[in-house]
């Protein structure tokens, strides 16, 4: 992965430095509360419902052993004991002193982290696909593209007060697991027909408020011309986009307000600019990162191994787990392993201190030292040799992350809702629990299959509930918690967003309405192998609907 | 009157600032609005002062660079503390136009947490927010001894250290 120079280090420390001072001013009273804020979102520091949160940065969700350790270090020295994974593939702690920041700051700067820009309206920390470099799908490594275009946006001078937040997501598979087409720009490399590389870009996708799929802008840009395009994008955004009204001020909006075309021609028009300027990438540039990124080194019999068929044969658990929690890898002899942080009783993508450190060791020990962090919330070991995919299964039981749901049911995302943040509307993760406890039983949860079910606490839609199989948007109604459901979104390749089902259903009824939707599904599917979200799109609303509100009222 | 920081010094400035209704005198220095700018471009241009323009953040200013070439002085403003349009402004300027005079940037963001990047961009003045205090404010001009971009300043990008060091 990649490694700090000096010149990474020193930008840090002095981030940290910079921190730290106006950490003092603020609690001297010399700078103001109004001014702290955007200042401290910067560093990720929010005022929460009941405490401050610190939200710390993992670039593209790429973890190292040191780092998880550090991450369990600070849930023990400053926080209740465990973090939080997000569904940016970054990491949250939620009880946080504000005094305390700059020492949590120093302490991950250390280990090559910060947690810079993963708040407030500028370039935010940016994502991709959890399986990079290890997909049998996948083009080349996104990686060392995430790695030029993360550098670019760290303290870019122009673009730190944008109207709003900003956001990148970069994917190069068939199948985009890095949710491309909801980002401000969702960049896909590519290779056009003569063989070069570049990237298709997208614009203006975007959850929350207004949920909008992005929109094509540029069909191939060469590989050199990454951040010239971003760049001007992004100038623009600054200048033109609505400074007005929060709720208008995403990307999105200023591309709806000024018409795809149109916007494409400004884009394109600032960028012939500046495309030929130092901006341009050189081809050591792309070399020397994509040196950071070299693949471990495979035993070349790792497939020779006996040990794993005899253990699936014997051990009907491990079977279920390898089932449900591996994804095959593009080396014979190795897989992709998940850990669930879906676990009965557990909020969704909550971990301890103690299963933080669990994982590091298990990643020095499994997968060269390396763990990623997955915008469903759970953690993947990317470099697993079948041989130890028991003991690890043994050793993650242990901890209790070896959930077998990977992709099922009750491998919800679910932002922290209610319980920790002050813009819920109701809760999310109580209702993640009651959805657990109903579907437990993993044969049913098999049976259902491939489903993706999404919430979030309020319109910010920090859960993805619109491009969720099912989605479901806590709602506030004279002060009660009820919850709007959406069915059919996706943010794959063939991203869709949710449709409404009709009127919010309330706390006591929303569970008994996911199982409504389960069952209709069960009785409608044209065979097993028909995803929920495949006969959603053939058979429409209707049957769903039907029986979603007709359950309702005869409840009445 | 407000602390001017120009060309890394606490100065003394020399202009006046004008409303759109107060003649211009000859001989002085003097800062006019963008649309009297535009306006009387002409006759300010022969009054014999120095003149100055101050221009909304919502100006694009390629367009008008023809009029804005030459002036000794631009002031961009900073409406409030988070409003950043100013910025894309200044690199328009610098480095598009190739602007060489005065560049100043004014207003409610012109404070010792962000000065660094509004030197980055290409300003090179800055009348300090009322409450700041001066000696900060240039010592927070080196907040940053590195930067990842290269910008208007005299930083040396990391990107380019690199290029140099594997060269
Ligand atoms: S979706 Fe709303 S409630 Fe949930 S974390 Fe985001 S802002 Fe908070």
């Amino acid at each position: 992965m990649y490694q700090y120079d000096e010149f990474d280090q020193t930008l840090i420390d002095e981030r940290v430095t910079q921190f730290r001072d106006q950490t003092a001013r603020f609690l001297a009273g010399t700078l103001s509360e109004d001014e702290f804020k955007p200042l401290r979102l910067r560093n990720g520091l929010y005022v929460q419902r009941f405490a401050p949160m610190l939200r710390i940065s993992i670039p593209y969700g790429l973890l190292a052993s040191k780092q998880v350790r550090m991450l369990a270090h600070i849930a023990r020295t400053y926080d209740k004991g465990y973090g939080h994974f997000t569904t940016r593939q970054n990491m949250q702690f939620n009880w946080p002193a504000i005094a305390d920041v700059p020492d949590i700051l120093a302490d991950l700067a250390s280990v090559q982290m910060h947690a810079i820009q993963t708040s407030g309206n500028c370039i935010r920390n940016l994502t991709s696909d959890h399986l990079a470099g290890v997909a049998k799908d996948e083009l080349v490594d996104p990686r060392p593209y995430c790695e030029i275009a993360r550098q670019w946006a760290t303290f870019h001078p122009e673009f730190n007060w944008l109207p709003r937040k900003f956001k990148l997501a970069f994917s190069s598979s068939t199948s985009d697991r890095a949710a491309t087409r909801v980002h401000d720009i969702g960049v896909h490399i590519v290779r056009n027909a003569a063989g070069e590389l570049g990237y298709t870009i997208f614009v203006g996708g975007g959850l929350g408020r207004t949920p909008i799929i992005g929109v094509q802008i540029r069909e191939f840009l060469p590989e050199v011309d990454l951040l010239s395009y971003c760049e001007a994008i992004l100038r623009i955004y600054n200048r033109l986009g609505r400074r007005d009204n929060i709720y208008k001020a995403r990307i999105k909006i200023l591309v709806k307000e000024t018409g795809v075309e149109t916007f494409r021609q400004m884009v394109e028009h600032e960028w012939q600019q500046i495309k030929d300027s130092y901006l341009k990438l050189l081809p050591e540039d792309l070399a020397r990162m994509k040196g950071h990124f070299l693949e471990p080194a495979y035993a070349p019999d790792a497939d020779q191994d006996a040990s794993y068929a005899a253990h699936l044969a014997s051990d009907s658990a491990f079977a279920a787990w390898t089932r449900r929690n591996l994804k095959e890898h593009r080396v014979p002899g190795y897989s992709a392993v998940f850990a669930s942080l879906k676990a009965k009783g557990v909020a969704p993508g909550d971990i301890s201190a103690e299963q933080l450190d669990a994982v590091a060791n298990l990643a020095d020990q499994y997968s060269f030292g390396e763990i990623r962090a997955t915008h469903n919330q759970n953690l993947v070991f990317a470099d697993v040799a079948q041989k130890d995919l028991y003991p690890l299964w043994q050793a993650l039981r242990e901890q209790g992350l070896a959930t077998p749901n990977i992709g099922l049911l009750t491998d919800v995302i679910c932002c922290p809702g209610l319980d920790f943040c002050s813009l819920s509307n109701a809760s999310s993760i109580a209702v993640a629990e009651e959805i657990f406890e109903r579907f437990e039983s993993l044969d049913d949860q098999h049976d259902i299959g491939e489903i993706k079910l999404n919430m979030s606490g309020c319109m910010n839609g920090c859960g993805h509930h619109s491009v969720g199989h099912i989605g479901i948007l806590g709602v506030d109604k004279k002060g009660e918690e009820w919850y709007q459901i959406t069915l059919g979104g996706s943010s794959e390749n063939d991203a869709s967003l949710g449709d409404r089902t009709g009127p919010s259903v309330s706390r006591a009824d929303i569970a008994d309405a996911v199982q409504n939707l389960i069952e209709t599904y069960l009785g409608v599917r044209s065979s097993e192998d028909e995803s929920f979200l495949a006969c959603y799109r053939r058979v429409g609303m209707k049957p769903f609907k039907t029986r979603l509100y007709a359950e309702a009222e005869a409840a009445a | 009157m407000s602390t001017l920081i120009y060309k890394g010094q606490l100065e003394a400035d020399p202009y006046v600032e004008l409303d759109d209704a107060t003649a211009v005198e000859f001989g002085g220095h003097f800062i006019v609005s963008m649309a009297r700018w535009r306006k009387d471009y002409s006759p300010l241009s022969i009054s014999g002062s120095r003149i100055g323009v101050r221009i909304p953040n919502t100006v694009e200013l390629a367009r008008d660079w023809m009029i804005l070439a030459r002036l000794p002085l631009i002031v961009l403003e900073f409406p409030s503390f988070a409003d950043g349009r100013a910025y894309s402004q200044a690199r328009t300027l610098i480095e598009r136009c190739g602007y060489e005079g005065e560049l100043r940037a004014t207003g409610a963001a012109v404070v010792e947490d962000q000065i660094q990047f509004m030197l980055r961009c290409g300003f090179n003045s800055f009348e300090l927010r009322a409450d700041q205090d001066p000696e900060a404010c240039l010592q927070a001009m080196n907040t940053f001894s590195l930067a990842y971009q290269r910008a208007a300043d005299t930083i040396e990008p990391v990107f380019a250290r690199r290029r140099a060091r594997s060269a």
